[in-house]
């Protein structure tokens, strides 16, 4: 490594976040700490009925009972359950505004700031938001127009309210409670997030997206999602996230579940950019976060693209079970570490139907002292006959102080399983850099550029509105001193 | 003087390679340096072009009256020094259009010159490309990825046609290629000729000066130029090798 890479490097590394502000804004938040009373408070601000409520109290008692999983390849102090705030809303949400002129200004410029206007007319073409601030939904646009397809997009708390036989069928249905100590705390005391419906043979007409945003200090963001494709229905769903810079750890336990029945196709795409933290390692997200899709139904697909670029630790496997006949999961992932970052990601494939695939493309990128781990698990169950997966994990390092690993775990009951895995590691390469500066390109242009095209066979699964963001995205986490 | 090294002595890792270069180019010329393996040919190349493995120990580079040593590799090809790579390395997922095109813009932006936009560059790329007999097909793959030895270096004159450069020098651009190949690329080199760049071209056979004809020869053995002549040098050593100039 000579030296000029050796300085862009370090450039790198005193990475700027562009999203690390904070509106001031009055929020209502109840004392700090974990018990039933909180969880009675939020059930109550929600106005849940009562078998909500009750849901969430057995949560927590399973949650009581358990410990943190700690398999994973991070490194973290011991997490004060009680010196958290479990809700945190801008005063004057009790009830949900109505459109935008009941909106605290205030939030709308935090939105127009991150570049994501709440107006429908100057949101991307195509695209339905809902945008979750620390506890609660601010906005959903283009609400009206997908109710005419019989869509439903808004908040879960308000799905909650109108749909309660859906939710009662489906939630949780894919991540029990008891699944884990983060899924049964997200149960527990889950604030808001999105809840998606797509009727029989519909398939949506625009992305659908939800941007989460932190803003409170101290404040975990417990957001819980549920995406249904009824039979013959397809889906894109996008979530984004960031939060402002600060120098104490905040928890983020998402989770999401999603659900697709016979002949259904859910898409879910996340480009994750919660604070990392500074330089030194001080501060950023802790992102526990559980994602896991139920193909249900024959022929049924769910595929998963994430772009992970933020957080202080990242501990997120999104997963498919493959129980209908012919379904097929899928599992695309640019991870990106810098500084002292962590992130231990994969992702879960189990076959049980028959002829059910999946494919795994895992693509991670180490800087400065961090550490990325791939950690996957492919399994066949007894009765997936011709059942195929293929694992293809690639890791580029750059520099010499960070860590790149592959955990993958394979597990088959059945014979007729074929399973490809592909591995690599490499560094970047000081030839190819030499080559793209000798067509003129600068140094940052031309790191820029070969970790673009390491990560490309990912990046183009992404909807092509968020491709471009995304490439840029993956630009600015190298990036340090432009931008 | 268009390109003038002076005294040049340069070592990598403990090994002094080239001792005392001396060498002038002017503008419009073609020059031709042959030697035999070892002998320092790819080092000046890389010498030239930036890269920074080795260690200047002494003498002086100007190009276009600028000190060499004080542009980086970027700022050098910017000012129009291109090298045609004798192994062009694969960037994979990293196709040619947008490559290249950021690569030309940086260089209209270091002359104050306006960007191409991107339908304009799509069209000038096309008819080089045809113009070199490249496949339209090869243009949507990703940067030398999967490609012949003979495929990299028509796609090396591919990218100096694009750049347009003031001095290409191309490193062993004949090594590897058949005569079909070879004739295409040296085509490209032909019709790329002006009165206002030169070429320094790197060989160890004589074959490629029977299509470009160079104005002088220079033979470099362990590091330094030992004859400089007209095109009847090439001639000489491949009559008799470099047996004679050791």
């Amino acid at each position: 490594m000579n030296s000029e890479t050796l300085n862009t490097l370090d450039s790198y590394s005193k990475n700027k976040y562009k999203y690390g502000f904070v509106t001031e804004i009055d929020e209502e938040k109840p004392k700090k700490g974990l018990n039933e009373d909180i969880i009675k408070f939020i059930s109550s601000k929600k106005n849940e009925p009562d078998w909500m409520l009750e849901w969430r109290l057995k949560a927590f008692s399973k949650w009581k009972k358990m410990k943190e999983p700690k398999w994973a390849n991070l490194n973290f102090p011991e997490i004060d359950y009680q010196d958290i705030y479990y809700y945190s809303a801008p005063k004057g949400f009790d009830k949900k505004p109505k459109d935008l002129s009941e909106v605290d200004p205030k939030l709308i410029e935090t939105y127009n700031k991150l570049g994501i206007p709440l107006e429908e007319q100057k949101v991307l073409a195509g695209v339905a938001v809902d945008v979750v601030f620390d506890s609660v939904s601010v906005a959903t646009t283009y609400k009206g127009e997908l109710e005419k397809l019989g869509i439903i997009f808004c908040s879960i708390g308000e799905a909650i309210q109108k749909h309660p036989d859906l939710i009662k069928k489906y939630l949780g249905s894919v991540i029990p409670a008891g699944d884990h100590s983060f899924s049964a705390l997200n149960s527990a005391v889950f604030t808001d997030g999105s809840f998606v419906y797509i009727p029989e043979g519909i398939k949506c007409p625009m992305e659908l997206s939800t941007y989460f945003r932190i803003n409170a200090e101290n404040t975990g963001q417990f957001e819980r999602t549920l995406i249904i494709a009824d039979k013959g229905s397809y889906v894109s769903y996008l979530e984004g996230c960031t939060a402002p810079k600060r120098d104490d750890n905040q928890l983020h336990a998402a989770n999401v579940e999603l659900i697709a029945l016979e002949d259904a196709e859910i898409k879910y795409s996340t480009v994750q950019n919660w604070y990392p933290g500074d330089e030194d390692g001080k501060g950023g997200i802790y992102n526990f976060v559980t994602k896991r899709g139920l193909c249900a139904g024959k022929n049924s697909k769910i595929s998963w693209t994430q772009v992970e670029t933020g957080s202080a630790i990242t501990w997120k496997y999104p997963s498919c079970i493959l129980k209908g006949d012919n379904s097929i999961g899928e599992f695309y992932s640019v991870a990106i570490t810098n500084n002292f970052q962590q992130a231990d990601t994969g992702t879960k494939m189990t076959h049980i139907g028959k002829n059910t695939k999946s494919k795994i493309i895992s693509k991670g990128i180490s800087l400065g002292k961090s550490q990325n781990t791939y950690r996957g698990e492919v399994s066949f169950l007894r009765k997936a006959e011709k059942a195929r997966n293929y694992t293809q994990c690639d890791s580029l390092l750059v520099g010499n102080q960070c860590g790149a690993h592959t955990v993958p775990y394979i597990d088959s009951k059945n014979n007729t399983a074929v399973i490809e895995h592909e591995a690599s590691t490499s560094k970047i390469n000081e030839d190819q850099l030499y080559y793209c500066r000798q067509r003129g390109l600068s140094h940052e242009e031309a790191v820029s550029l070969i970790v673009n095209g390491f990560c490309k066979q990912v990046l183009q699964e992404l909807p092509m509105e968020f491709a471009v963001e995304a490439q840029k995205l993956v630009s600015i986490s190298l990036e340090g001193s432009v931008g | 003087m268009f390109l003038e090294i002076k005294d040049l002595s340069v070592k990598i890792e403990n090994k002094n390679i080239l001792k005392g270069l001396n060498l002038n180019i002017n503008k419009g010329e073609v020059h031709a340096i042959m030697g035999p393996n070892g002998s320092g040919k790819s080092t000046l190349a890389n010498v030239l072009a930036g890269k920074e493995d080795y260690e200047i120990l002494n003498g002086k580079i100007n190009f276009k009256d600028n000190d060499l040593f004080d542009l980086n590799i970027e700022e050098r090809a910017q000012e129009g020094l291109f090298l045609a790579f004798q192994y062009p390395v694969e960037i994979p997922g990293v196709n040619i259009t947008p490559f290249l095109h950021s690569a030309i813009n940086s260089k209209r932006k270091r002359m104050n010159e306006e960007e191409i936009d991107n339908l304009s560059f799509a069209k000038l790329l096309k008819s080089k490309a045809s113009d070199l007999g490249i496949n339209i097909d090869m243009l949507k793959r990703s940067v030398n990825t999967g490609f012949s030895g003979g495929e990299k270096k028509r796609y090396e004159i591919l990218q100096m046609s694009i750049l347009n450069p003031e001095l290409a020098i191309l490193d062993e651009t004949d090594s590897g290629l058949d005569i079909d190949a070879l004739k295409i690329v040296t085509d490209g080199v032909n019709k790329l000729k002006t009165k206002n760049n030169s070429f320094l071209i790197i060989t160890h056979y004589q074959k490629l000066l029977d299509y470009i004809k160079p104005d002088y020869v220079h033979v470099m053995v362990n590091g330094s130029v030992v004859k400089s002549g007209g095109s009847e040098i090439a001639a000489e050593i491949e009559k008799d090798g470099f047996q004679k100039f050791l």
